[in-house]
């Protein structure tokens, strides 16, 4: 369930509390929206203003029996009114809109030529960086390694990476540990299967034995789905199948070469394959876990101690970009925007296809699916431990972790969570959830049973 | 008349090669039209290859026709990661310009001192013999990793790799300056400064170009490769960028403009060793 999607959806989870987050309970909410409205509004300073003036009567009556009764007596606007006179709140607003000077105004954010890296790319073309004060160069990156080497090293403040790369990296796998944290999630969804044209009669996995498979990077989204996918269908992916870590763009041109069979990728090569009428979409990584985390935000420590300000502003534009992305009537626009050489550096069909969920399944079938991609900020500390607990299943990771401890440590919830409420949106009350892979519950309570549950992982 | 002559049979014979290869390029790359149904909403959706069953490789005509739009505007700054093909040479350019500069720096008077001394020439050696070998690229990830920072990375890259022809050919030169000019230096009392720049290096001079000019020519293999490795900005850069657009024409248009460049300065360097080169 999306933060972004309408808080008046029947269906909607609202967890614990209102849907603004800032009541105890729905009633209350209700009571308060009717003076100030703190649902999401349309514009920035209108949703500011609701914010700074719930926090003004929050001030004024502690009590809140004692609000209700004086809101009662005399109105919502007469109130407002009142209220104003002696408060500022315009004032208030616009000190509070501008947040904290950022002590570094001048940044540099990686990213990798792909559709999940749409929040932090747009934010640049549609001026999102801009309005949170920032003027940031989002530079094209070669490749997760580059990435991580280059963010590490500070040449990046911030940057685009895989879910599971900062974890990686906090503990050490595959670089020097170093302490990561991600103040918000890129993309969920937004991958799939695609396989050469000539296996479109062998749809069953049963049948994969000996394929060979592409996957980006060891620690991403992309690796865990694949190997679990397989792995439900009785593969082991190391030793069944071979599973090779490819540069996207090679993925294509090696599919188109009979190289490989197939490949777990982002939804932007999938559909470039099929584009070229070299492969055919198997099926969508949401098929696999619908709502699952793809990439990453992701900075230093060390960044958000030194630059605090920057660094929540930096968060507040791409969580605003990402709230932007979420919207499916902004898509098209957003396709064009991040087209262009100087970003994906793709066709705009290609990309369309991609952001709307109408696309050509390589089969010869339109399909359409509107959460193919979708875009919700919020870091789940939940999904971290999953990635752990994948991690441990296939040997990354040896010996004991405390699952609870890295994912608070590196997926800043609290911290995305202040932010969020101050910017008006309504973040999950709790960071920890319980979802399906494959139909199978995840109790992000108990990730060593989990692990234990699998028949086919690595012994360690 | 029979060298003119001969120049002119060349020039037509490479014409006739240069059209017949494109002639041949032309029709293996020439769509087949439609290929399969489709429905026209499903059309749509799809990529010429998969409609008109045009090849994955572009023709001659659209290589130029691409190129004339990129050699039309050069220069074009649409932001960090999209540059004009002249903006892109002129960072590969000073790149390898730079890295091949240190290296000149250092290789020459390293080169030196090793030729006119056998004992270090005889010492150093094995380590040289090591060092020259290793591939370019496989400085890369360590270089990355100690100097922490990608664009000096490049440039270290390629002084490490233009540093060794250099330094050898230095050493070979040096070493092999005539015994008897020498003696001759000597019994005129001619100081070991003056010696080595009044003596040797005129005389060692065209070996000295040759292992620079080899330099400069592995200097400019690498760079592509650096570039395309670390990203942001070179020639390098813009063939991985549309590596990564699967845009095979304009990767043609990079190899051709690369290959081009690479001719320009090795015939600069061999303009040079002309120069000090003399009859014996």
């Amino acid at each position: 369930m999306s933060t972004f999607d309408n808080p008046f959806d029947p269906n909607r989870n609202l967890q614990a509390g209102c849907v603004c987050g800032e009541h105890r309970s729905a009633a209350e909410h209700d009571q308060a929206s009717l003076a100030f409205g703190c649902e999401p509004v349309e514009s920035e300073e209108k949703r500011y203003e609701g914010v700074v003036a719930s926090a003004v009567m929050r001030a004024i009556f502690p009590q809140d029996v004692a609000r209700r009764a004086f809101l009662k007596s005399v109105g919502a606007s007469t109130a407002l009114a009142a209220l104003s006179q002696f408060f500022p709140l315009q004032t208030a607003t616009e000190v509070f809109a501008q947040a904290g000077t950022p002590e570094k105004k001048d940044l540099k954010v990686g990213f990798i030529p792909i559709t999940c890296a749409t929040p932090i790319i747009m934010a640049a073309p549609l001026g999102f960086y801009a309005k949170h004060g920032l003027n940031v160069e989002v530079v094209k990156t070669a490749g997760w390694a580059v990435i991580r080497d280059k963010t590490i090293n500070k040449e990046y403040d911030a940057a685009h990476m895989l879910a599971p790369m900062p974890i990686a990296i906090s503990l050490g796998l595959g670089a020097n540990a170093i302490p990561f944290a991600v103040p918000a999630i890129e993309n969920i969804n937004g991958q799939g299967i695609v396989l050469a044209t000539k296996h479109k009669d062998r749809r069953d996995p049963k049948d994969w034995k000996g394929l060979k498979f592409a996957i980006p990077f060891d620690y991403s989204m992309h690796n865990y789905l694949l190997r679990y996918y397989l792995a439900e269908h009785g593969l082991d992916p190391d030793t069944d199948v071979q599973l090779r870590s490819v540069p996207p763009p090679e993925m294509v041109a090696n599919l188109r070469a009979d190289n490989i069979d197939g490949f777990l990728a982002p939804d932007n090569v999938c559909q470039r394959a099929i584009y070229d009428g070299v492969g055919f979409m198997h099926l969508l990584s949401k098929e696999i876990w619908d709502g699952h985390p793809c990439c990453s935000f992701a900075a230093s420590r060390e960044f958000i101690t030194t630059a605090p300000n920057s660094f929540a502003a930096l968060t507040r534009a791409i969580v605003d970009a990402t709230a932007y992305a979420s919207k499916a009537e902004n898509r098209k626009q957003i396709a064009e925007a991040i087209a262009p050489a100087n970003y994906i550096n793709a066709p705009v069909t290609v990309l369309e296809q991609v952001l709307t969920g109408t696309y050509a399944d390589g089969l010869g079938g339109v399909k359409t699916d509107a959460k193919r991609v979708d875009f919700d900020p919020f870091p789940w500390q939940s999904f971290a431990v999953w990635m752990l607990t994948q991690m441990k299943r296939w040997g990354q990771i040896k010996g004991d972790v405390d699952y609870k401890a890295v994912a608070e440590q590196v997926y800043l919830a609290t911290d995305t969570r202040k932010l969020m409420t101050e910017m008006g949106l309504t973040p999950p009350a709790s960071a920890y959830k319980s979802f399906a892979v494959m139909g199978k519950t995840f109790d992000p309570a108990k990730p060593d049973d989990y692990v234990a549950s699998f028949k086919i992982r690595k012994a360690s | 008349m029979t060298t003119t002559s001969l120049r002119l049979r060349a020039g037509l014979v490479s014409i006739a090669l240069l059209a017949a290869f494109l002639g041949i390029w032309h029709l293996a790359t020439r769509s087949t039209g439609t290929v399969a149904t489709m429905t026209p909403e499903y059309a749509k959706l799809m990529g010429l290859t998969a409609t008109q069953g045009k090849s994955a490789m572009p023709g001659p005509l659209d290589v130029g026709a691409k190129l004339w739009e990129h050699l039309k505007r050069p220069f074009y700054d649409n932001g960090p990661n999209d540059k004009g093909l002249g903006i892109q040479l002129a960072y590969s350019i000073a790149r390898v310009g730079t890295g091949y500069l240190l290296a000149v720096l250092v290789a020459i008077p390293l080169g030196f001192i090793i030729g006119m001394s056998p004992l270090l020439s005889k010492a150093l050696d094995p380590f040289i013999q090591v060092l020259k070998p290793i591939s370019p690229l496989a400085w890369m990830p360590l270089a990355l990793y100690t100097i922490k920072d990608s664009s000096i990375s490049a440039i270290f890259v390629i002084f490490i790799c233009s540093i060794w022809p250099m330094l050898l050919n230095t050493v070979f030169g040096v070493a092999s300056v005539r015994k008897e000019w020498i003696n001759v230096a000597r019994t005129l009392e001619v100081g070991t400064l003056r010696r080595a720049f009044t003596v040797i290096l005129p005389a060692a001079a065209p070996t000295i170009l040759t292992g620079m000019r080899i330099s400069i020519g592995i200097a400019w293999l690498v760079i592509v490769a650096a570039e395309m490795l670390v990203g942001g900005t070179g020639i390098g850069y813009f063939v991985w960028n549309e590596w990564n657009n699967l845009s095979i024409t304009n990767v043609i248009i990079a190899i051709l403009l690369i290959g081009i460049i690479g001719m320009l300065l090795d015939q600069i360097l061999a303009r040079f060793t002309r120069m000090v080169t003399f009859p014996e």
